[in-house]
């Protein structure tokens, strides 16, 4: 039978060659493509970044690179991770690429937005790697002020200005999704027959949109006060830094639920289709999104316990973070109980989606020991911190991210990759984040603060596991870009749908038409019916 | 299809009872109210922005979805705001009386 | 439910016929619309949160320095901004009326009425840089030359400790607070300082929303080329629509400004 099977003579893939039918493409699909490389590329230079952190922390001693050095390593790291790869990552590759099949549409509601949205990201990753070759900046990600404002003097506002121009990517993605969501669905496309992947995008899109803004401002404002000499957040003008820490986290509290929340989309696609059963408390899961997205908004300054916010709104802000754990333990106790009974089976998707499980429940739970008040004091800034947020943004996103791109990459090019090699990689990215990353809970128990190149002598065991571990992780990232190349060119054709999944977008060939379907389908059943699908293979053999 | 044409006299409407209120604003700045001299400018101003959005952005005819973006928006300025004073507001409130610090 | 309603009428678009400006993948023009109207509105939001981050700001500036706020407040113009807030008012009921025209497939009348809504941007336009040049005559502006000069001229030397260490030291945490506090009065150091504040803000936020007029103003000659061209009738006149929505809601940010900018404490 598989013989039998080979790649459509009409896919999106064909419809034109050149160079411009790719860079004024309207296509969803090509945009994702090229989305895809591209954060690919950051991906890859956020992690060289890491490299030298990694290497630098080998030793106790400051040796590999000077402290300012460091400084710029960890904030380039960073910066790129964050706004080039985590917050585009999910929705403009796999949600630009899917969520119009799945509802049943032929395009995106504003196609030429869509473009308009790479070109802007391409401008604003201009911006930063430029600013980056000509000298790096060393304010850390955060860019805390006074330190930003007046302090340092490398390239805060290239860089800034660069996160600027992006975050406007980000928007129009979101702003394209929630219009996309409401009024492109195929008829008879509910709202409560839409996959969960494409809830958690509507949930993720509504913070893009409510958030980006703020930091934009901010932006502007710290860009004003060191550019102009206006006086907003240096206390030398009278101007307060918390503010600054404020507007920052009004954003960049959300913004890690814009990297987390479509992974989480993708895993209620994973783990039903390969238990073979529909996802436990479809609308639980479905409003868990929504609600991980509302209360994102009202928690932000935990991230500022010790820095200065009143007693009483530390007490408020520290309950209120909690409250983010409800939703979130919804979905993964509606994952596990999906997982029960149900007939599992071990393809590579499903590896990264066991391994999303336990990198994401503690990534979570420790996130509450920081939410705690009385605890975060000692913990605020050292690794605890940063292993916290690794679990939840590399364990949690990246996991889920590969996973996903292991689930759909037959159908955006209609080939399987080495289903043993993917098995291996997945393997290595689990134990080698493990390595890596549960260390440094420890180290940071015992007070290693971020952001230094040196520690005292007796916490080199655990930085050298750290950078052993690291070292297992990057292999882990570059063994899938050479079998998915690898794939390109000598996969096994994957036909319309490989894993028995019951989505919309798998009754379309892979790849996919231009315009996605042959005619509008009209949807007739519930989402995740495994039940039927179960019951007519059954029938068949 | 073509969306509602609302007649030229509401307009007109509109504009003047704008105008008067941007009046009625300054003049209300030159009476002393103490504390709600903000409050008052605040909802004169308030009130204006909504007869824009109600009959001149014509969000009066749209439809739920517009109206719910619209309140979405509002809402979550509420909570930028709103929060923002759970920790300045808080700072003030929790200070003690200068006899006592 | 009303996207059930847009589908069942999309669907029969085999013999309905197109109009030329509907879109591959939409099915009908209501359809297109409506996505223009909830995208417009989606941004709007976007805009929405972007000042109200400076609003926030202001908000926690205002609190603590009222004094200072009020009495730069004092300094600007009443005269411009009043008149500046008439303009801008009128511009949206020139800018409705070009709606309104387009609706009702009046070409010659959506032009001009979308002209005349230019001209009164650009009337704000240049009181803003009538008001603007006022502040840096009288060094107004935030920066190395910023003096506030209505009380007896600044001490040279070393920014007032009591503004910059008072508010970190946890002892001492909510005294930021007091700073501002009706009864303490202020002195020239601080008055400095904190006036330039308010004239940071203002310059960031009037500044912004001026760059936004201007915008604003670049998309209307589009959009008026276009109405010109004779591109729209009762059918299509989304981007007319659009330009509207953009420009009624600069105006409401004006109608936030005014209020916050010159009428702080007018009364003493």
């Amino acid at each position: 039978m598989l013989d039998k099977l080979k790649i459509p003579d009409h896919h999106y893939l064909h419809d034109g060659h050149s160079l411009r039918s790719w860079l004024l493409t309207k296509d969803h699909k090509r945009i994702a493509i090229m989305y895809l490389m591209s954060i690919s590329v950051m991906f890859f230079i956020g992690g060289l970044f890491a490299v030298g952190i990694r290497f630098e922390l080998a030793t106790p001693q400051g040796d590999f690179v000077t402290a300012d050095t460091y400084n710029k390593f960890f904030t380039m790291h960073g910066v790129i991770m964050v706004f080039f790869f985590l917050i585009p990552s999910i929705p403009a590759v796999l949600g630009n690429f899917l969520i119009p099949p799945m509802i049943g549409a032929k395009d995106l509601a504003f196609p030429r937005i869509n473009l308009l949205s790479l070109y802007i990201y391409w401008i604003g990753g201009i911006f930063t790697l430029y600013a980056m070759i000509s000298g790096g900046v060393d304010t850390g990600w955060t860019f805390y002020t006074p330190y930003s404002a007046t302090g340092s003097n490398t390239n805060v506002v290239p860089t800034a200005i660069g996160i600027f121009i992006a975050g406007f990517s980000s928007i129009l993605t979101g702003l394209n999704f929630i219009v996309t969501i409401h009024r492109m669905r195929a008829p008879g496309m509910t709202w409560f027959r839409l996959p969960l992947f494409v809830w958690a995008h509507y949930a993720t899109s509504l913070v893009q949109v409510l958030g980006t803004p703020v930091i934009a401002i901010t932006i502007v404002m710290l860009a004003v006060e060191r550019g102009l000499g206006f006086g907003i957040f240096d206390p030398a003008r009278g101007g307060d830094p918390v503010l600054f820490q404020h507007l920052f986290w009004f954003y960049s509290h959300p913004a890690v639920y814009i990297m987390i929340l479509p992974a989480l989309g993708v895993m209620s696609e994973l783990i039903s289709t390969f238990s073979r059963k529909t996802v436990f408390g479809y609308s639980f899961v479905a409003f868990s999104s929504l609600a991980i997205a509302v209360f994102g908004f009202i928690v932000w300054a935990h991230h500022m316990f010790v820095a200065g916010i009143s007693t009483y709104a530390a007490m408020v802000f520290s309950f209120l973070s909690f409250s983010v754990a409800i939703p979130s333990a919804v979905k993964m106790f509606n994952w596990t109980a999906t997982l029960y009974k149900g007939a599992i089976s071990f393809e590579t998707p499903m590896l990264y989606a066991y391994g999303f499980m336990g990198l994401f429940a503690i990534g979570g739970l420790t996130g509450l020991f920081l939410a705690t008040l009385g605890l975060d004091v000692h913990m605020h800034d050292t690794y605890f911190v940063v292993a916290h947020f690794h679990y939840i943004m590399v364990g949690g996103a990246i996991m889920s991210y590969m996973g996903g791109l292991h689930f759909w990459w037959p159908k955006m090019t209609g080939r399987m990759y080495s289903e043993f090699f993917s098995r291996v990689s997945a393997i290595m990215v689990f134990v080698g984040f493990n390595i890596t990353f549960f260390p440094q809970f420890v180290v940071g128990y015992l007070g290693m603060p971020r952001r230094y190149h040196s520690y005292p002598d007796e916490m080199q065991v655990l930085n050298v596991m750290s950078s052993a571990g690291a070292t297992v992780l990057g292999l882990g990232y570059v063994l899938p870009v050479i079998y998915f190349l690898w794939s390109l060119k000598y996969g096994q054709v994957a036909g319309p749908n490989p894993w028995g999944a019951s989505g919309l977008e798998w009754q379309t060939q892979s790849p996919p038409l231009t315009e996605n379907f042959l005619k509008v389908p009209i949807v007739d059943r519930e989402p995740y019916d495994y039940e039927h699908l179960v019951a007519k293979e059954k029938h068949l053999v | 299809m073509s969306g509602h044409v609302s007649p030229i006299s509401l307009y007109i409407t509109i504009f003047m009872a704008l105008m008067v209120l941007t009046g009625l604003t300054v003049f209300a700045a030159f009476i002393d109210l103490g504390q709600f001299n903000f409050l008052v400018a605040m909802i004169i101003a308030a009130f204006k922005a909504a007869l824009v959005i109600w009959y001149f952005m014509h969000v009066k005819y749209a439809s739920k979805l517009t109206k719910l973006t619209v309140a979405t928006g509002l809402f979550f300025l509420a909570i930028l705001l709103g929060l923002f004073l759970v920790d300045y507001g808080s700072k003030a409130f929790t200070q003690l009386p200068p006899f006592l610090s | 439910m009303s996207n059930a309603v847009v589908h069942a009428d999309g669907h029969g678009h085999a013999h309905a016929t197109h109009h030329s400006a509907l879109q591959h993948h939409f099915d009908t023009m209501a359809q297109q619309k409506e996505a223009a109207v909830v995208g417009m509105w989606v941004f709007l939001v976007t805009e929405i949160l972007f000042f109200g981050g400076l609003f926030a700001a202001y908000m926690v500036y205002r609190i603590w320095y009222f004094d200072a706020f009020a009495e730069a407040s004092r300094s600007l113009s009443l005269f411009w901004g009043g008149l500046n807030t008439a303009v801008l008012i009128g511009s949206s009921l020139t800018m409705a009326m070009a709606v309104r025209s387009a609706q009702t497939n009046k070409r010659t009348a959506t032009v001009n009425w979308l002209v005349l809504t230019m001209i009164l941007g650009a009337v704000f336009l240049g009181v803003k840089v009538i008001e603007y040049a006022d502040k840096f005559e009288h060094h107004h502006v935030p920066g190395y030359n910023f003096q506030w000069a209505s009380h007896e001229a600044p001490a040279a030397g070393a920014p007032s400790t009591l503004l910059g260490a008072g508010e970190h030291a946890p002892a001492t945490e909510g005294a930021a607070a007091a700073e501002g506090h009706r009864e303490l009065s202020l002195n020239a150091d601080q008055l400095q300082l904190t006036t330039q504040i308010y004239f940071s803000l203002y310059f960031t936020m009037t500044g912004l929303h001026a760059l936004h007029m201007i915008v604003g103003i670049g998309i209307m000659l589009v959009i008026t080329w276009m109405a010109w061209k004779g591109k729209f009738d009762d059918q299509y006149y989304t981007p007319v629509e659009m330009a509207g929505l953009y420009w009624h809601f600069v105006d409401i940010v004006w109608i936030f400004l005014f209020p916050l900018l010159y009428l702080v404490e007018r009364h003493v």
